[in-house]
């Protein structure tokens, strides 16, 4: 079983929190998540052009860079976390330019290397796959796709095609940040989702509190936070570890419990 | 599938693809909420292709409401003029598309026209585009104040203080204008800003694309609905010399006037052309030449030659001309770069503001300063060529726009 798939074979649903590269303390931010009960990580790779991100992870992309982080920093940092914490899965997710820049090959012997389990690529569509993904399948990484709103039924099948690890509902048509759908919305999407795919399904973007991420969870196999997360680091900067271990201990233990009767 | 064996098997009129890719380059890097509505826009775009009608209204508006034909003016003083400098026999004739008498005073508009069609056939009841210089805002504006539409336009904050013109223009037509002051408030950060807007308001948006880039199918339809230019500037020179032009030269932003006038003449073999990027203040200092300082990679929804680093990250254009400084550059561009069709050169900041004096004084013509780099390219260029030989350079946009930076550059204040 890879690191995965044992993260959402816990008999309950699972926490993916994401943090942006490079903004903040990363390497204390990510133990902070995983000490709050964080079942997977997205570690986001920072771009000049995050053209699907609303305001919160811009600023943390501009941050990050501004400061200097290089795509070398962000594989030390991944490695180092494999090190420290074996069991964890991390995700890269990011844009295509910096993942293609040296040629797909080289990204996906990097992430195999750091012990990246998968990556996001927003800006891949299915339809040009080529660019990535049968390098990373290759490599033995999983490509995680978006399903969003306006992927249709006719088009699921090529969205799964070539993806593993899970499949991440982006909830609403929009960028990251943002308002959060109606659940009923979410309910019926999950299960159509669900009723395609043979891999879990994340549902992300808009989900901010304990209680959001529990509504969904009840329906979902995973939920995901991140402008939430994102936005202690632009407000505590160095000393966003410890509101960051508060805040994903109160989200883990909601989804966790999500579907356990009261 | 196999692919049909087409007649026109050598020709370079047949890119792209059916996906989308012009040789390695194009493509539809999208977000997957978008993917969908960018396969409907295809599949549309087929449709009014193929349909006399949509032809028929967007020749017609073409006609009454832009002003085409553009007429294509011989430039009798500027071509003395770089003659004198030249060595004997040499010297070429040169010759304007005049796109810069259009309505709104660019080629823009030609586009703007055949998209708002496309917009309306979809049944979509809001258009947001973005815009550098503020001339495909403003074409944008208008033919959403012509057709009833309400109208955003995404504009770096930087254009905005410095294209302020074209800024109250868009407003006087009814267009809501958004400063984006991400990164460093340019172009590239209102094209940004503008898939934002779309990804969320999909159900009811159209993104009017103003250059011959972004995911498929707008590098081919900016294209083919800019070919106007150079459609009508083959047949005016064969009617009015007998003959092809020698050599064809343009300006080139993301390459939608470019490509508007090259691609109609890409398979006469004896046409030689040259695309003009900015240089900047030099190619070794800021610039905004993709093809001469750039790489393959992905931004925008395609794949094209870039200006980034060697992470990936997009660096920053810059140009005296707000409507080059864009870090990329249309992908049929890159193509026609890499077979070696189509020649690219560029041109300095103060190149160009000496050409654009020197056609105010030898033409009675204020060009806007992206024309004007064509024009520094076509002063190098023609001294080098003998007499005979026909320049024809597309002279995009009018100046009006642009008179506060010159002015500013040359020190005088308004
Ligand atoms: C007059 C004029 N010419 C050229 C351009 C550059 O665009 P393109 O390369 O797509 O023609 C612009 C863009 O704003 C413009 O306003």
């Amino acid at each position: 079983m890879t690191r995965l798939q044992a993260a959402f074979s816990k008999g309950r649903p699972a926490l993916v929190a994401f943090i942006t590269a490079g903004d903040g303390d990363t390497a204390a931010n990510l133990d902070a998540l995983v000490a709050g009960g964080a079942d997977v990580i997205e570690l986001g790779m920072p771009f000049t052009d995050p053209m699907a991100d609303g305001p919160a992870i811009q600023a943390a992309n501009l941050r990050s860079l501004a400061k200097g982080t290089r795509t070398a920093d962000i594989f030390r940092e991944a490695a180092a976390f494999r090190a420290r914490h074996p069991q964890t899965p991390l995700v890269l997710m990011g844009y295509a330019n910096p993942m293609v820049v040296r040629g797909a090959e080289w990204f996906a012997a990097e992430c195999a290397k750091a012990g990246v389990d998968g990556v996001i690529c927003v800006d891949i569509p299915p339809e040009e796959d080529a660019e990535l993904g049968p390098a990373l399948r290759a490599a033995g990484v999983s490509l995680i796709r978006l399903a969003t709103p306006t992927t249709d039924s006719a088009r699921l099948p090529a969205v799964l095609e070539g993806s593993s690890g899970f499949l991440y509902y982006v909830s609403v048509a929009g960028v990251t940040g943002k308002q959060q759908a109606a659940l009923d919305s979410i309910e019926q999407a999950v299960a159509r989702l669900k009723a395609a795919a043979t891999i879990p399904v994340a549902v992300g973007f808009g989900v901010r509190t304990p209680e959001q991420a529990a509504a969904i969870a009840a329906h979902a196999d995973g939920v995901v936070v991140g402008s939430a997360l994102v936005d202690l680091v632009a407000t505590h900067g160095d000393a966003a570890p410890a509101h960051i271990a508060t805040l994903t201990s109160a989200l883990s233990r909601a989804v966790h419990n999500a579907r356990v009767p009261a | 599938m196999n692919a049909p064996v087409s007649p026109a098997a050598n020709s370079y009129r047949n890119q792209p693809d059916e996906r989308g890719h012009f040789g390695a380059f194009g493509g539809r890097y999208v977000a997957e909420t978008l993917m969908p509505l960018v396969l409907d826009l295809e599949a549309e775009y087929r449709r009014a292709k193929a349909d006399p009608a949509f032809r028929a209204e967007f020749d017609d508006l073409l006609e009454h409401y832009v002003g085409r034909p553009s007429p294509l003016y011989y430039a009798p003083r500027l071509t003395e003029t770089l003659r004198a400098g030249a060595p004997a026999g040499q010297g070429a004739q040169v010759w304007f598309k005049r796109d810069e008498l259009n309505h709104t005073g660019a080629h823009k508009i030609n586009n703007c026209i055949g998209q708002i069609l496309l917009a309306i056939r979809m049944g979509k009841t809001r258009i947001i585009a973005e815009t550098g210089a503020g001339q495909h805002g403003v074409a944008t504006a208008t033919v959403c104040a012509r057709f009833g539409l309400p109208c955003v336009v995404y504009m770096g904050a930087t254009d905005v203080a410095r294209q302020a013109p074209n800024v109250f223009r868009m407003k006087l037509l009814g267009a809501e204008v958004v400063p984006v002051t991400a990164g460093a408030a340019t172009l590239k950060d209102a094209m940004n800003e503008a898939l934002r807007d779309w990804v969320a308001n999909v159900h009811d948006t159209f993104y009017i694309i103003g250059t011959a880039a972004g995911p498929h199918p707008y590098p081919e339809l900016v294209r083919d609905f800019q070919s106007v230019i150079g459609r009508e500037a083959r047949a005016q020179m064969l009617a009015r010399t007998g003959r092809l032009p020698d050599l064809l030269v343009a300006a080139i932003g993301g390459g939608s006037n470019a490509i508007g006038l090259f691609h109609p003449f890409l398979d006469d073999p004896t046409v030689k052309m040259l695309g003009v990027e900015a240089a900047g203040y030099g190619l070794d200092k800021l610039h905004a030449a993709s093809l001469a300082g750039g790489r393959p990679g992905i931004l925008h929804g395609n794949k094209t030659y870039l200006l980034q680093d060697e992470d990936g990250q997009i660096l920053e254009g810059h140009s005296i001309s707000a409507g080059l400084d864009y870090p990329g550059i249309g992908p049929e561009h890159s193509w026609l770069k890499e077979i070696g069709r189509v020649d690219y050169t560029s041109v300095t900041d103060d190149e160009a503001l000496a050409a654009f004096q020197l056609l105010c004084g030898t033409e009675g013509i204020i060009p806007a300063l992206e024309p004007s780099h064509a024009i520094a390219a076509v002063s190098k260029v023609a001294p080098t060529l003998p007499e005979d030989a026909i320049i024809l350079a597309n002279l995009c946009g009018r100046g009006d726009k642009d008179i506060f930076t010159v002015a500013d550059k040359l020190g005088v204040s308004l």
